[in-house]
């Protein structure tokens, strides 16, 4: 038998929680879960490298660990510092780290354009869902937003950089997806900008899933623009066989046709698997793929909202004969999609 | 008068030559430490000396060596940092351009002391001249046999580079100047791991200021021992300043550390007064970065001792009523400089250099400039101050590299000490573009307050 391996005990916000050494604080929360889960715009589980930018998942380590219990001086960044035996962490019971957690989203919020009204991603943003939920209302920003030009990256895939939030993470994957590197960072500061090789098209079997990690509206996939808005596509979980990716995929549904496709996303918003730009933007009919199930998503989406799913009756149907019989045929579809 | 270590010489016509260089006494320091001592001795040497950073944070720089990691079969690096860019400072430049084999000596050393066969300066790229003056004294070293294969018949051997950089500050953050060299986009990098443990190629590295390195041939020739008689408790040896601004004498100037601020501005022997007849405003005494002080706090600290040029008298009374002694640019401010108009200035510095990597620093740089611009050209409220306040807190201490709080130090203090003066300009907004504050009342002597 291996050695067995000896847990660190870390706690999060009081929750204790025993996690392999080596483990993120970010990694840590996850595997608790709920509301003490700090906000992470940047880190990617599966890209190399990523994480630390954004600075929205900020912590306060109050003790290091068991053998150096001192706090550490100033709020970590979650995603990218590891866990100590003993470590306790605050996240949102700290007012520093609200507070520090707040500016961020302000600094984000600054040049992004608030054009969520004509924006594909909203309803799906993580910004939308960051400024919400751990932002103040309104700004105090009364300056000229930085603007950019729009480009297509590709005829598939436009970039818009006036939303972009600089997370990193379309260039890991462009770089550790692919093997030519054409796309990166130009410039610096608040002017630094995602582009490619003096405007080459990114012309790449796995360049689509650019579109999958961008948290925000900056990278677009060009087959769906426009079509609706994502709270009235439902997401249904498919398969199909591929050559050279997992084709496991969610189909995006408005009525019988299938608006876009996407890589299946966890609770946190990522991917399970990378897919290939065949199954993402050549393959849409319902005819090209197994359908599964549902997909899940986080049950505070607004794209839940009219999902098969999610469909409880409630429950004073359930417990009134009268009108358990009224609706029969709703109770019987909510069984079946159960 | 003080003794000069780094530019004892400087005088000597021709001592950028190697010939002239050797006959004054040059590379005995290497002699020394590859003919008759071993690596750790050169280490110990260092660690007595008790020398501190120049660059900027001031952390000893034995124990930073003696953190390299060494593992077997891995190759170190030295990397010289010679990216200097900290607005008021120009000491490295100066020394590579005119005395530049006191570097190349004290990379020679240390590169041996770290067990380093290859090493690398890597200078900003604006100073080509001095990546030529650099690259010369490097082929003379080697004619000589002090550099490449078995020196002195020791058996070590080392090359040395010259890498020209493309001329951003951020690259003198030690990790985005490792970025930088391997090729790639000089984004500073998240640490831990730290340079010592995984730097250069992911191979332990470490990273030093040209000054710093320059010192340790002193160092080496005189004992360490010696080196830290000179100064005092914790501030040791002596140091580079670049002093500028409204004052006689402008130049770089090397002082005991414990001269005090006072002499160093006043004296003729070193800044010789501030200029015209005018009287002192501020001080920035370390490079942009640091918190600048007002007269009054200048030549006192608030518990009314003499201020002196050393790490801890500099810092007395923390940011409140201190500074720091950072990279050594000091400059001087008389009562016709406008404070707002000098810290816009910085901002505006930081704006452009910050490295668009984390957030706070990429956005708030620009929203302080935008915020301190309006404010300069009388358009500003005060709840504009406040706000200022509120985002240099808000960057401070919450970026990936120090460069945050770099922007954030220099606004925070001239709000804290010279928030009239902001004032004035909120509230005259037409008199403010015709006439600066002044002095005002800056130079009141304040009460000591004794603990």
């Amino acid at each position: 038998m291996a050695e067995e391996v000896v847990n660190f005990k870390v706690t999060i916000d009081g929750i204790p929680v025993e996690v392999a050494p080596g483990t993120s604080i970010l990694n840590a929360a996850r595997q608790i879960g709920g509301d003490i889960v700090p906000p992470a715009m940047c880190y990617y589980s599966k890209l190399e490298g990523s994480g630390g930018k954004c600075r929205t998942c900020l912590v306060k380590v109050s003790k290091g660990s068991e053998k150096d219990p001192r706090p550490m001086p100033k709020l970590v960044a979650s995603c990218r510092t590891t866990v100590m035996d003993g470590m306790e962490v605050q996240n949102i019971t700290s007012p520093e780290v609200v507070e520090a957690r707040k500016g961020v989203v302000e600094m984000l919020l600054i040049n992004h354009p608030l054009d969520c009204p004509v924006c594909d991603q909203a309803g799906e943003c993580k910004l939308q869902d960051l400024g919400y939920e751990h932002g103040s209302e309104g700004t105090r920003y009364e300056f000229e937003r930085r603007t950019f030009e729009r480009i297509d990256i590709g005829d598939k895939i436009q970039l818009h950089m006036n939303r972009c939030i600089l997370c990193y993470r379309c260039v890991y994957v462009a770089n550790q997806l692919t093997n030519s590197r054409e796309h990166g960072i130009l410039n610096r500061g608040d002017h630094s900008e995602i582009s490619t090789y003096i405007h080459k098209a990114l012309d790449n079997d796995f360049i689509g899933n650019v579109i999958d990690v961008c948290p925000v509206g900056a990278l677009t996939d060009k087959t769906f623009r426009f079509k609706s808005r994502v709270w009235f596509t439902k997401p249904i979980n498919a398969h199909r066989e591929c050559t050279c990716c997992s084709g496991k995929v969610t189909l995006w549904y408005k009525g019988e046709e299938v608006l876009r496709v996407t890589g299946r996303k966890d609770e946190f918003g990522e991917v399970e698997d990378f897919i290939c730009n065949t199954c993402r933007f050549d393959t849409k009919k319902t005819a090209d793929w197994i359908l599964e199930a549902p997909a899940l998503l986080d049950e505070d989406s607004v794209i839940m909202v009219n999902q098969y799913a999610q469909f409880n009756p409630p429950t004073v149907i359930k417990e009134d004969d009268k009108l358990q019989l009224a609706n029969e045929e709703q109770l019987a579809r909510t069984e079946r999609l159960k | 008068m003080g003794r000069k270590l780094l530019l004892q010489h400087i005088n000597e016509p021709g001592i950028h030559t190697f010939d002239v260089y050797r006959q004054k006494g040059g590379y005995r320091a290497v002699e020394k430490a590859l003919k008759t001592m071993s690596t750790d001795e050169v280490v110990e040497e260092v660690k007595k000396s008790g020398l501190r950073g120049r660059g900027g944070a001031g952390f000893p720089t034995g124990m930073k060596w003696s953190f390299l990691a060494k593992p077997e079969g891995v190759a170190r690096y030295l990397v010289c940092n010679g990216d200097e860019s900290e607005p008021g400072t120009f000491k490295d430049r100066f020394l590579m351009t005119h005395i530049p084999h006191a570097l190349i000596e004290g990379m020679i050393v240390s590169s041996y002391a770290l067990g380093a066969s290859v090493s690398y300066i890597y200078v900003r790229g604006e100073m080509m001249p001095q990546i030529r003056i650099l690259e010369r004294a490097i082929q003379e070293a080697k004619a000589a046999g002090f550099l490449g294969t078995n020196i002195l018949g020791t058996g070590y051997n080392l090359e040395l580079y010259v890498q020209p950089g493309g001329g951003a500050y951020i690259c003198g953050e030690e990790t985005a100047l490792l970025e930088s060299l391997e090729g790639k986009r000089g984004n500073p990098r998240i640490k831990p791991p730290f340079p010592a443990i995984a730097g250069l190629y992911g191979c332990p590295t470490v990273v030093n200021n040209v000054e710093t390195i320059a010192s340790v041939v002193p160092i080496i020739n005189d004992g360490g021992d010696e080196y830290a008689k000179i100064g005092i408790e914790r501030s040791t040896g002596t140091k580079l300043i670049s002093a500028s601004g409204n004052i006689n004498k402008p130049g770089v100037y090397e002082i005991e550390l414990g001269v005090p601020v006072e002499e160093f501005i006043y004296s003729d022997e070193y800044c010789g007064g501030i200029a015209n007849g005018k009287t002192l405003k501020a001080l920035v005494a370390g490079g942009s970065s640091v918190p600048i002080l007002p007269n009054n706090l200048i030549c006192k600290t608030i518990s009314g001792n003499p201020r002196l040029m050393t790490y801890e008298s500099l810092a007395d009374g923390g940011f409140a009523t201190g500074s720091m002694m950072g990279s050594g640019g000091f400059i001087v401010f008389d009562e016709d400089q406008c404070i707002v108009r000098n810290t816009w200035n910085f901002t505006r510095f930081y704006h452009h250099e910050s490295c668009g990597q984390c957030s706070p620093c990429r956005e708030g740089t620009g929203w302080m400039e935008k915020v301190l611009h309006k404010i300069e050209h009388g358009q500003g409220t005060v709840e504009d101050i406040d706000l200022l306040w509120d985002i240099q807190r808000k960057i401070e201490g919450n970026t990936i590299c120090p460069l945050g709080d770099a922007a954030a130090w220099p606004v925070a203090a001239a709000i804290r000490h010279f928030r009239d003066e902001f004032e004035w300009h909120v509230l005259n907004p037409k008199e403010s573009q015709s006439r600066n504050y002044g002095l005002a009342h800056y130079a009141d002597p304040i009460t000591a307050v004794t603990q």
